[in-house]
Order: structure tokens, then C-alpha cells, then sequence
């Protein structure tokens, strides 16, 4: 077969590794409040680096699909410089905080609209809530086979052939193309991208399309928000950490060992 | 009619603590319900397992029972799941947040048209109108979002721990064997082979080794082994975890991983190295009896979680420790 066309689901998040002091929760306004730059999900990456691999293996194309609110084609455009062909966003107040069945709505809307594809890749979850839900729920709107956890994807005579993680190790799976792939983190961290070629590719002109329920044709009584009754801070986890001081390593590791000696 | 449903898994035939913990945690909304709890047993030869639940004084046990329920193909449970919660209607659904739940659970509820909450932490029934009041942390443990859906049945997968686990009642439960109408069809995804590998079961360990972003070579891990086999002539079970950017490396499996989307742990000790400490890293350990740190980074997340901590290079402090331990 010719090249996949593979679509790549990546979710712009606020970053999930930003140290514990930089979030904070407005209780009032049931909101999280993170004091760090947005990246793309971790996992979202995964999928776009397997993605990436495939179409070094077997040629094809990769399209980015991006749902929010306020989505950043800045935070977005790194995927274009590790290897994508194209980015869309779908953007609009109306995407704000959806539950995902709404969320696999919209997308496989917008999938629609895009026409031909072969396989879609999604984080096994997404960052920010952890629901790990909106690939499997695409994969049943579509109608479309699913397999969750990848560690290595292959395409192989108009089949995806998919090594997943299962408990006791991993499963060799395969499924008919069109399929949906949830993409684990096994499978590799996304390329790194050279900063330089990332400010280039600020600089470049490039037609990012961006679709709202308007040009999807979606009626927004359709989507449903998570119905979030109370937001809470986290139970404290600070305990007093008593130092190991000392001149040297040694000393250091003297102490320490005493400690160890003590918790036998 | 109208019960509590929970999903049974096993291991070697024997019933998994986690399913034991949903019916602890099922017993006690049953009772704000005023109804009772029944499991499902999915499978090829369902008998034995349906008769040791069957001894948790359950009100019913379904044996949902077909050949293409052997192994866990995706697939073929979702169906027969669909099939069974259409046939017996249950109000709230439990399923364990692990492999099984992970796959299952959000399939199943958009063919049941309702709204799936994952890895809840607590549960409760709202008395207003009997839904399901959903507890779930967020951002990667940074808040709590406490949730309510739309959706019959109520459907919910549970962190591992929330419960105890239940234990044996004197009322026995009926066994009902239910023939789920499979055929290959319901078959997208086709099982090749499965490649077992040496996994590690870090929540069997006294004490927990683990390395993070900062340890810099693969091989330094040794080091963190050398530690291990002192440790382990004084401290029992000793065994080397990680934070996910050494499985994302390819340095280590992720049965070694320790957090959100790795094991939660609580073992008597657990020594973080070169760890900085990212959210979903510290809800995978932070009930751990005590906590040590080492760490070049006096500021980082670890150190306000630990209970001793050492600040230097694990280079230095390993090789110097080890030789202490071994004195």
C-alpha cells in the first residue's frame, strides 16, 4: 500500500511536570490553576514519535488534530517541526471542560471532514485529567477497531500490527486499517526539536486551519460539560525532611547509613 | 434488577485483592442504595471462580461464560458486557482501575450511553436523585475534582487501596450462568501471540529503590542494585523501581515504574535518586512508610515529601553508602 495517512490527537495542556508549589486550586471558581507554560500532553507525544516512526518506515502523511480552548499554534507548531505535515485546530468557547464521549464527538466530527485516513494515534491519556478515555470512545464512534497501550506500531499489508502492554509483559495484536492506536509511553519520548528550527518555524507562513462548532456543523446543545460540583486543594504530602549534613560524601553517606541501620 | 454490579478479575484462578476491595467499597453504597451487589464473572470456564465469590455473600454472581471470552480480548468482554448490562440493568457499575477497567470501562459505557468517571478514589450515592457522587484527582494528583454524570448504568472505575478488601460472609450467592450470543465478528483486534516477560511486583517489596531523571547513565543503575544487595541482607525484599523518563529512555520496563500510570506503592522504605519529584510521580510512593532522598537539588518537589534527605550526587553518596552498609 502507499503511505498511511495517520492523524495524530494531541491535547494542549498546562505542564503536568511543573512542581506541585506552581499549582494551585481556585476553589470558588472550580478552577486548577497551573504557573507554568502549556506543552503538549506527554503521551499525545508519544503517539506523534510513533507516528514520526511509521512514516520514516512506509512513507505517508501525519496531520495534527488539536481540540480546546484557546489552543496555542505556538505550543502546537513543535509538532510540525518533529515531523507532522499538518496542524488543525479545533478551537472554540464551546470546547471548554467537555466530558469525552463530547470530546470524541467533536473529533471524530472533524476527522470526518478531513476525509482518508488509515490509523489514528492518541496518548493513552491525556495530562491533565488522567481519564483516559476520548481514544477508545473515537474508536467506537467511528466504528473502527481499537487498541490501547501500544509499545510499537507497524503497518503490514493494509493492517496495523501492534505490540501492546499487557500485565505479564506484552501482546502482538493486528487489526484491519482504518484502526485507533493509544499510544504508551514504552514506546519513546518525541524527537527532539532543535531550537532553532522551531523559531524558523515561528517565523514561516503556514495555513493552520482553525474549526469551531460552526465550521463542524456541531449544535452546542450537543456537548456537554463535565459537571464538576466541588474542586478541592490535594491532602498536604509535605513531611520534614531531616538533611544528611556533613563535609564530605562520606559523612554524607555515614549518616544515612546510620539511618538505614535505625529503619531495620 | 436495579443492584450494584462490580467486575470480578483473577489472577491464577485466584480472585484479585482489588476485586475484593469493590465489594467492600460496593457493599457500602448498596446500603445508602437500598439495594444489594451482585458480580459478573467473565469467561471461558467460569464455575470455580463464580463459586468463590459466590462466597462473599454477594446477591447474585452471573457466569458470563463463552469461548471468546478466553483471555482478555478486549473485544469480545465489551460485547458481553454490553450484552449483560442490557439484559439485567444494573443502576452503578465498578470495574478496578487496571488493565482490564482501563480497556473496558470507557468502551463499554458509550454503548450503555452513559458517563464513565476513571480511577475514582471515593464514591458516595447522592441522596437527591441516587446518583453516583464521583471523587477523582486531577492534574496528576494536584486537585480533586468531586463529579456527578448522566448515564444508567452509574459507571465508575476504582483506584486499587480505596477499599479494604472484603472478607468472606456466611449467606452464600446464587449462581446464575448467562450465555453471552458472541460470535468472531465482535473480533476486530486479532490476539497474535503474547510474550511473557520477567515483570517485577514492586508492592511486594520492604523497601524500593528507584531512579529518576537524573541518574545519568544507564548504567549507574548498578550502583542502585549495588545498594539493593546491601540493603537486602537487613531490610528483606529490596527492589529497584523508576520514574517514567527511564522507561521512556528504554532503560527499564515499566513494570519498574512507579506512579499514576506505574505502581502505587507503600513499602517501609522508599529511596528516591535523582527523582525531582513531578506529581504523578509522588502519588505512586507517597504513602510510603518513610521517605529518603538524594538529590543535587536542595529546592526540588522530593525533599519536601521525604522524611531524610541528602543532598549531593549519587556518585559520590552510592559507592560511599554501600561501603558504610557493608562495614
Amino acid at each position: 500500500m502507499k503511505g498511511p495517512k495517520i492523524i495524530v490527537c494531541a491535547k494542549q495542556i498546562p505542564d503536568p511536570e511543573a512542581p506541585f508549589s506552581n499549582v494551585s486550586v481556585d476553589v470558588e471558581k472550580r478552577e486548577v490553576m497551573v504557573d507554568a507554560p502549556d506543552v503538549i500532553s506527554p503521551y499525545d507525544e508519544n503517539a506523534l514519535e510513533a507516528a514520526i516512526r511509521i512514516k520514516e518506515e512506509f512513507g505517508g502523511k501525519i496531520t495534527v488534530l488539536s481540540m480546546g480552548r484557546k489552543v496555542s499554534d505556538t505550543v502546537l507548531r513543535k509538532t510540525v517541526a518533529a515531523g507532522a505535515d499538518s496542524l488543525i485546530l479545533l478551537d472554540d468557547p464551546a470546547f471548554a471542560r467537555l466530558e469525552s464521549r463530547s470530546v470524541a464527538q467533536v473529533l471524530s466530527v472533524a476527522i470526518k471532514k478531513i476525509g482518508d485516513f488509515d490509523l489514528i494515534l492518541t496518548g493513552r491519556q491525556a495530562g491533565d485529567w488522567d481519564s483516559g478515555q476520548v481514544g477508545l470512545i473515537l474508536a467506537e464512534v467511528l466504528g473502527i477497531p481499537a487498541v490501547s497501550l501500544a509499545r510499537s506500531i507497524k503497518i503490514q499489508d493494509g493492517s496495523v500490527v501492534v505490540e501492546k502492554i499487557v500485565p505479564v509483559g506484552y501482546e502482538v495484536v493486528e487489526a484491519a486499517l482504518p484502526a485507533l492506536v493509544t499510544v504508551s509511553n514504552e514506546v519513546g519520548e518525541l524527537r527532539y526539536v532543535a531550537r532553532t528550527k522551531m523559531m524558523a518555524l515561528l517565523r514561516r507562513p503556514m495555513t493552520i486551519p482553525k474549526w469551531g462548532t460552526k465550521q463542524l456543523d456541531l449544535s452546542v446543545e450537543a456537548l456537554r460539560p463535565v459537571q464538576l460540583t466541588e474542586l478541592c486543594p490535594p491532602p498536604d504530602m509535605r513531611r520534614d525532611c531531616m538533611f544528611m549534613e556533613g563535609a564530605s560524601p562520606d559523612e554524607k553517606a555515614a549518616k544515612l547509613a546510620a539511618v538505614f541501620k535505625e529503619l531495620r | 434488577m436495579s443492584d450494584i454490579l462490580i467486575l470480578v478479575e483473577s489472577k491464577g484462578g485466584a480472585l484479585e485483592k482489588m476485586t475484593l476491595e469493590l465489594i467492600q467499597g460496593a457493599g457500602g453504597l448498596a446500603k445508602e442504595l437500598g439495594t444489594g451487589v451482585s458480580a459478573v464473572v467473565a469467561g471461558n470456564e467460569t464455575s470455580q471462580l463464580a463459586d468463590s465469590v459466590a462466597a462473599y455473600g454477594l446477591n447474585k454472581v452471573y457466569r458470563l461464560e463463552h469461548p471468546l471470552l478466553k483471555d482478555f480480548q478486549p473485544d469480545a468482554w465489551v460485547a458481553a458486557l454490553e450484552w449483560l448490562c442490557k439484559q439485567i440493568s444494573p443502576k452503578v457499575f465498578l470495574i478496578s482501575h487496571a488493565f482490564v477497567g482501563r480497556e473496558v470501562a470507557p468502551r463499554l459505557a458509550y454503548r450503555m450511553n452513559t458517563e464513565l468517571t476513571t480511577d475514582c478514589t471515593g464514591l458516595r450515592i447522592d441522596p437527591a436523585d441516587k446518583g453516583l457522587v464521583r471523587t477523582k484527582p486531577i492534574y496528576g494528583g494536584n486537585a480533586v475534582a468531586i463529579v456527578k454524570a448522566e448515564g444508567t448504568p452509574q459507571i465508575v472505575t476504582v483506584r486499587k487501596g480505596i477499599f479494604d478488601p472484603a472478607e468472606p460472609a456466611p449467606a452464600k450467592s446464587e449462581v446464575v450462568p448467562m450465555a453471552p450470543p458472541l460470535n468472531d465478528s465482535a473480533i476486530k483486534v486479532k490476539s497474535l501471540k503474547t510474550v511473557e516477560q520477567e515483570v517485577v511486583e514492586l508492592d511486594k517489596a520492604n523497601v524500593v529503590i528507584s531512579g529518576g531523571r537524573g541518574i545519568a547513565e544507564k548504567e549507574d543503575f548498578e550502583l542502585l542494585a549495588a545498594l539493593a544487595k546491601a540493603l537486602s541482607k537487613t531490610h528483606g525484599k529490596v527492589l529497584i523501581g523508576c520514574s517514567r523518563p527511564v522507561v521512556d529512555k528504554g532503560w527499564m520496563s515499566s513494570d519498574h515504574q512507579v506512579g499514576l500510570t506505574g505502581s502505587m506503592i507503600s513499602p517501609d522504605s522508599y529511596v528516591a535518586i535523582g527523582i525531582s519529584g513531578a506529581v504523578q510521580h509522588l502519588v505512586g510512593m507517597v504513602r510510603s512508610k518513610k521517605i529518603i532522598a538524594i538529590n543535587t537539588d536542595l529546592g526540588c518537589n522530593m525533599f519536601k515529601v521525604a522524611d531524610y534527605g541528602v543532598v549531593g550526587d549519587y556518585k559520590d553518596i552510592l559507592p560511599a553508602l554501600i561501603k558504610k552498609l557493608e562495614d
